[in-house]
């Protein structure tokens, strides 16, 4: 474990301020009575990947879709960029666990949906989203429906749709939950690449293990009834030693190791 | 329908029931049926005649009319009464009455509150038809994945980009069931208006017909009362279908 720095949720700022995407303080959340998050802080830096992983039912989503602003959190607040969130914003764009997409529109209309809503000249925002579709690989698929794709290629389209609307935070939710095995590995190798060329900080909710420490810059472990973060790691060795090489590395699998061991007592 | 290895064309069935309409004709059992062939003949004489054309016309309008408000109401209430809990609440319950109710005993008091002419036969038309058409559409709405609707928050959709953007095509097939059924609650809903309110258009034809005993030109208008009516359904139908292949992936 000596390569990787494991430290607790409570200290913070380390990482300099001006770094910090998007920053979660203090945020509760109470389903009647129910309480689901519970005074939550947690950075996001700029231009990484930050996953959250924990059991199910542990909030995961819950704290992504208050970040998104799609839900309204019950005390605390959400600061993106120093703002305070109140709502959907444009600096913020979601994919979908169930991709999402507008089962009547093509390919092509789907991925543009985005800046439609947003009132963006038709030929202007379809020559933003023929750029995505090429830069997620379904090139020659524009004028295909949503019902004609494999459950792969349909969550291409959402990650394309989010992309587009060139918002700051990319928010995740179980992307890749929905696709075979293989295709999902395609993918994690995909999201690394995306992660390094766009200059966007990635939110990232996930169940599994593997592939939480695979993707990640930075890796919250939540711990369910109330949620609250355990535990923050920073993976440091393997990440620039090709995707090929990081199921193998001894950081990794160490990491997967510990990631279980702290989680294995909330799995029943 | 395969009969003997062969594919029979839809409606062949039709074919059975209107030989046994002429053979009972043919006996001459009763007065009220006469021979198929003798209608078919009087619905070609008929429909050459401007009595004819008038009442369809007459009757045209008014179910045109009827059907547009009908949609042109019924579909956005649907909707609301989908995305709106507190608006679901409030008007479901006479929606139901109203589904349910004998809308023919209203005919009288929309008569009192509206006249005697033609708005009154509009208004029952509509009012056969439109809450149905709310119903579905209504159906419609709520059961749209909550993901596209979040979706559609989560990209900044206005309410109004929600409305025509998100929800009336989510709702598109159930729509266009309701907006059929209603379609055929309406063709009732016209005859019975004309036939309660004023005597005009196919309603009258219809009592000029009965009252005289006229057999052969009361099963004539009644055929091509129901070709209309079965024309229009095949039709939206055939919408229905062509719309409901992205139902399943909702």
């Amino acid at each position: 474990m000596a390569m990787s720095q494991t430290k607790p949720a409570t200290a913070k700022g380390a990482a300099p301020a001006a770094d910090i995407a998007v920053s979660v303080r203090n945020v509760s959340k109470n389903y009647d009575d129910v309480q689901a998050l519970k005074d939550l802080s947690l950075d996001f830096p700029r231009g990484e990947l930050t996953s959250l992983l924990g059991p199910s039912g542990c909030g995961k989503t819950t704290l992504l879709k208050i970040i998104a602003g799609l839900l309204p959190q019950s005390a605390g607040q959400i600061e993106v960029d120093g703002k305070t969130v109140t709502g959907p914003g444009p600096d913020r764009a979601f994919v979908f666990q169930d991709f999402a997409l507008l089962p009547w529109a093509n390919v092509l209309r789907n991925v543009a949906f985005g800046l439609e809503l947003r009132g963006v000249a038709k030929s202007e925002r379809e020559a933003i989203a023929e750029k995505y579709i090429r830069e997620v690989g379904l090139a020659g698929f524009e004028k295909s429906f949503p019902h004609q794709l494999s459950g792969g290629m349909r969550q291409r389209v959402g990650l394309a749709r989010a992309l587009s609307v060139d918002a700051q935070v990319l928010l995740l939710d179980e992307p890749f939950s929905a696709v075979d095995e293989q295709t999902r590995r395609k993918f994690q190798e995909d999201l690394l690449a995306l992660v390094a060329n766009e200059q966007k900080t990635f939110i990232f909710v996930t169940h599994s293990i593997e592939e939480a420490v695979y993707v990640s810059d930075q890796i919250a472990i939540l711990l369910p009834r109330p949620s609250r973060v355990s535990e923050i790691i920073r993976p440091s060795s393997f990440r620039n030693k090709g995707v090929d090489n990081i199921r193998r590395d001894p950081e990794y699998l160490d990491i997967v190791d510990q990631i279980w061991a702290s989680l294995r007592s909330y799995v029943e | 329908m395969i009969l003997f290895g062969r594919r029979l064309p839809a409606m062949s069935s039709l074919l059975i029931w209107a030989a046994l309409w002429e053979v009972i004709g043919r006996l001459d059992l009763t007065f009220f049926v006469p021979p198929v062939s003798a209608v078919f003949a009087t619905l070609f004489q008929l429909i050459q005649t401007v009595a004819f054309q008038n009442a369809l016309s007459t009757t045209a309008y008014a179910f045109v009319l009827g059907v547009f408000f009908a949609i042109v109401i019924g579909i956005p209430v649907g909707i609301l009464m989908g995305k709106t809990r507190i608006l679901d609440e409030l008007l479901l319950p006479w929606v139901n009455i109203f589904l349910s109710a004998p809308l023919t005993a209203l005919v009288p008091v929309l008569m009192v509150l509206f006249g005697f002419g033609t708005k009154t036969i509009v208004i029952t038309t509509a009012l056969f038809a439109i809450w149905i058409i709310i119903l579905n559409a209504r159906a419609g709405v709520m059961q749209i994945n909550r993901s596209l609707v979040e979706m559609g928050r989560s990209f900044g959709a206005s309410p109004l980009q929600a409305f025509f953007k998100i929800y009336f095509w989510a709702a598109l097939p159930e729509i266009l069931g309701g907006v059929r059924i209603g379609f055929i609650r309406a063709v009732k809903g016209v005859i019975i208006g004309q036939l309660l309110v004023s005597i005009v258009g196919f309603g009258a034809l219809f009592e000029l017909y009965s009252s005289n005993f006229l057999m052969e030109e009361f099963w004539a208008v009644l055929i091509v009362l129901f070709t209309l009516a079965f024309s229009i359904s095949e039709f939206l139908g055939y919408l229905e279908r062509k719309f409901s292949y992205y139902a399943a992936s909702r």
